[in-house]
């Protein structure tokens, strides 16, 4: 059992893996099957996931982070798969996202293009390898597998604004791919490590040349991890192809934008935390005012939007600069709070990606643009009174389902009470206010004051978009047709957005596990030990551990 | 050596760089290409530049730094090519879907107007 619980590390890359090559060899007419494989599959992992989690949180085992050497090399030699807090939760987060997106698309979405299932499950294990692997080149790999997959995911069902967008997005990201190159062989070059936990214990005693260039290479590596991440002004690319990308496809997106932030946030805090000699708080700058200039962009775009799939692509502007910002911030307690925001946004906006989808189907494709133009010259319409009370009689439930998610939604965006989005910034905003960290790590009190003041900013802008939007798409008799919705659709909404209410009424042991997340991260050490000198751990987990 | 490896990746990087931000789909696409050559012979000088030396271990002899090169670079080098080769056939499908749908080989999906 306890030899079965170590490989259980490797099964969230595995088991996609194979299951998404095998399904290429099925034809696509079996479509039935293919998605009872895809599904049985991604329920797996959430199982998994959830398993993999109750491990580093120390539940199951003594040892709450677990590295497992591929192929049984040694750490700093052979790459190696790292399981703490941090990857495990995020490895949770791509499954219910992963569940929700394909059970979505199961309704319409997955019959639109060819190989989705199989493209799907690749994306997964590209995601859960980044969040799970140890080393930088290993990185890299699956990097470029759920890019890779991603490619092909964003023209899913094709069209002209599809190919435009996923065109732009292809070259921004493959040139960002070839900077994460050289930002890797640049480290390896003046460290001759690629293990992240070795190259922590080498940074402190290198020399002032070499210092130089590692701190290059890790800049240029940090533009590649801020391109996905989508900081300003690296993000132009970002609202365009999420709104033109299908919705299961762009809801599963907006976990991609958080294995940047994962990425930078792991990075930081491992190479270049507090006890990093000179190299400590490296970037720290860099990514606090970024992610402040982030979340300014982002709220323009959110008010500036007319169409609701680009509000949701600001809005993951928003949320990935107030990560961002809250990573550069640099004290445990802002870290805490921000991975609750993490987990609490990456929901609300995959949820709106596809509580989008569902009201927008039967809507014309301009209605947006129209309302907006109509109520700018001061038009009303009269004549479509009688035509909105008909709708009202006719269905009056998918409606008020799809109506009652919006706001949900809304006030998750917002950050209002009652849901978790509240609590999320609640959290952020008190750490960052902390006299501590602002004395740790290194901003001054101004900017302190002007990064509350757009966290503040940006939820009442969020406020302001949805309110408008959903008036002129749930009030206005615009719209006579009523959408046409499938019960697996509400199934996965209401699925990411329980989950939310649940995160609001379960809030107490949830923020102690981000707690103590952040507080293993900002103390590397027992992550480092545990990658470097396995040996002591795991005896004590072979005898320790009980099923 | 050094300078004629360094020459080459600046003009590499450069000339890539350069396409990279031209309007034409295709001038992209060897843009991306130029610049992943200059990447791979990037992460291949990082393995510090040797001649005459091989990257194995012989079995009764004891490794000796003076006469062994890194095989760790060309590892990754070889990843990388592969990587690059690949996201340039995907890339490339796209170019055509472009073209075919947009009518123009224009990055935006048509003419600028200047």
């Amino acid at each position: 059992m306890t030899a079965f619980a170590d490989h259980l590390i490797i099964a969230p890359i595995v088991l996609p893996l194979l299951a998404g090559a095998l399904l290429l060899l099925v034809d696509d007419r079996r479509r039935p099957f293919k998605a009872t494989v895809a599904v049985a599959v991604t329920a797996a992992l959430l199982v998994i996931s959830i398993l993999l989690l109750r491990r580093a949180d120390g539940q199951t085992a003594l040892s709450q982070t677990v590295s497992y050497a591929l192929g049984d090399w040694p750490a700093p030699f052979g790459i190696v798969l790292v399981l703490d807090r941090l990857s495990a939760m995020m490895v949770l987060l791509t499954s219910i996202l992963g569940l929700a997106a394909l059970v979505f698309s199961l309704a319409r979405w997955h019959r639109a293009g060819p190989n989705f299932h199989t493209l799907f499950l690749f994306l997964l294990m590209g995601l859960n390898g980044a969040f799970l692997t140890g080393d930088l080149f290993n990185l890299f790999v699956f990097f470029e597998v759920l890019l890779a997959a991603s490619y092909a995911l964003v023209l899913h069902g094709m069209g002209v604004v599809r190919v435009k967008a996923g065109l732009h997005y292809i070259v921004v990201n493959l040139a960002a791919s070839t900077l994460f190159l050289i930002g890797v062989s640049l480290i390896y070059g003046v460290s001759g490590t690629l293990n992240m936990a070795d190259l922590a214990t080498r940074i402190p005693g290198m020399n002032d040349h070499d210092r130089m260039f590692l701190e290059a290479g890790a800049a240029i590596l940090g533009v590649a991890f801020l391109v996905k991440a989508g900081m300003w002004p690296l993000s132009f690319w970002l609202p365009t192809a999420y709104a033109a990308a299908s919705a299961p496809a762009a809801a599963i997106f907006s976990v991609m934008t958080k294995v940047g932030v994962y990425i930078i946030l792991r990075l930081s805090l491992l190479l270049f935390g507090a006890s990093a000699g000179e190299s400590a708080h490296f970037g720290s700058q860099v990514l606090l005012y970024g992610g402040m200039a982030t979340i300014a962009f982002g709220l323009v775009g959110v008010l500036a939007t007319q169409t609701m799939s680009r509000l949701a692509g600001y809005s993951v502007l928003v949320s990935s600069g107030t990560l961002l910002a809250a990573i550069g911030v640099g004290n445990a307690a802002a870290t805490s709070g921000a991975l609750f925001y993490l987990v609490n946004s990456t929901l609300a906006i995959a949820g709106f990606f596809l509580l989008i989808e569902l009201v927008e189907r039967g809507r014309d494709a301009g209605a947006d643009v129209l309302a907006v133009t109509m109520e700018a010259f001061g038009y009303t319409d009269e004549d479509d009174v009688n035509e909105e009370v008909e709708v009202g009689e006719r269905i009056p439930t998918i409606l008020a389902f799809l109506g009652g998610s919006f706001i949900a939604c809304g006030l998750l965006l917002a950050g209002l009470p009652p849901l978790s989005g509240f609590l999320a910034k609640f959290a952020l905003m008190s750490a960052i206010m902390d006299p501590a960290g602002i004395g740790t790590g290194g901003p001054q009190h101004v900017v302190t004051w002007v990064l509350i003041a757009l966290l503040i900013l940006s939820g009442l802008s969020a406020m302001l978009a949805m309110t408008r939007i959903g008036i002129q798409t749930f009030w206005s008799p615009l719209e006579t047709a009523v959408p046409g919705v499938r019960g697996v659709e509400v199934a996965a909404v209401a699925f990411l957005l329980l989950l939310c209410v649940l995160m609001t009424v379960r809030a107490a042991p949830v923020l102690d596990f981000m707690e103590e997340t952040a507080m293993s991260l900002h103390a590397p050490k027992a992550y480092v030990d545990s990658v470097l000198s396995p040996g002591a751990p795991v005896d004590a987990k072979r005898t320790g551990a009980k099923p | 050596m050094e300078i004629i490896i360094a020459a080459a990746i600046g003009v590499l990087t450069g000339s890539g760089l350069w396409l990279l931000l031209r309007p034409r789909t295709f001038q992209v696409i060897i843009g991306l290409s130029l610049l992943s050559y200059a990447a791979n012979l990037f992460i291949f000088s990082m393995g510090r530049l040797r001649s005459n030396a091989v990257p194995i271990i012989e079995p009764d002899t004891p490794g000796n730094l003076a006469t062994l090169t890194d095989p760790l670079p060309q590892a990754l080098v070889l990843t990388a090519i592969v990587i690059s080769f690949a996201m340039t056939a995907l890339f490339l499908v796209v170019l055509l879907a472009s073209r075919g749908l947009t009518g123009t080989d224009h990055v935006d999906g048509r003419e600028s107007d200047l």
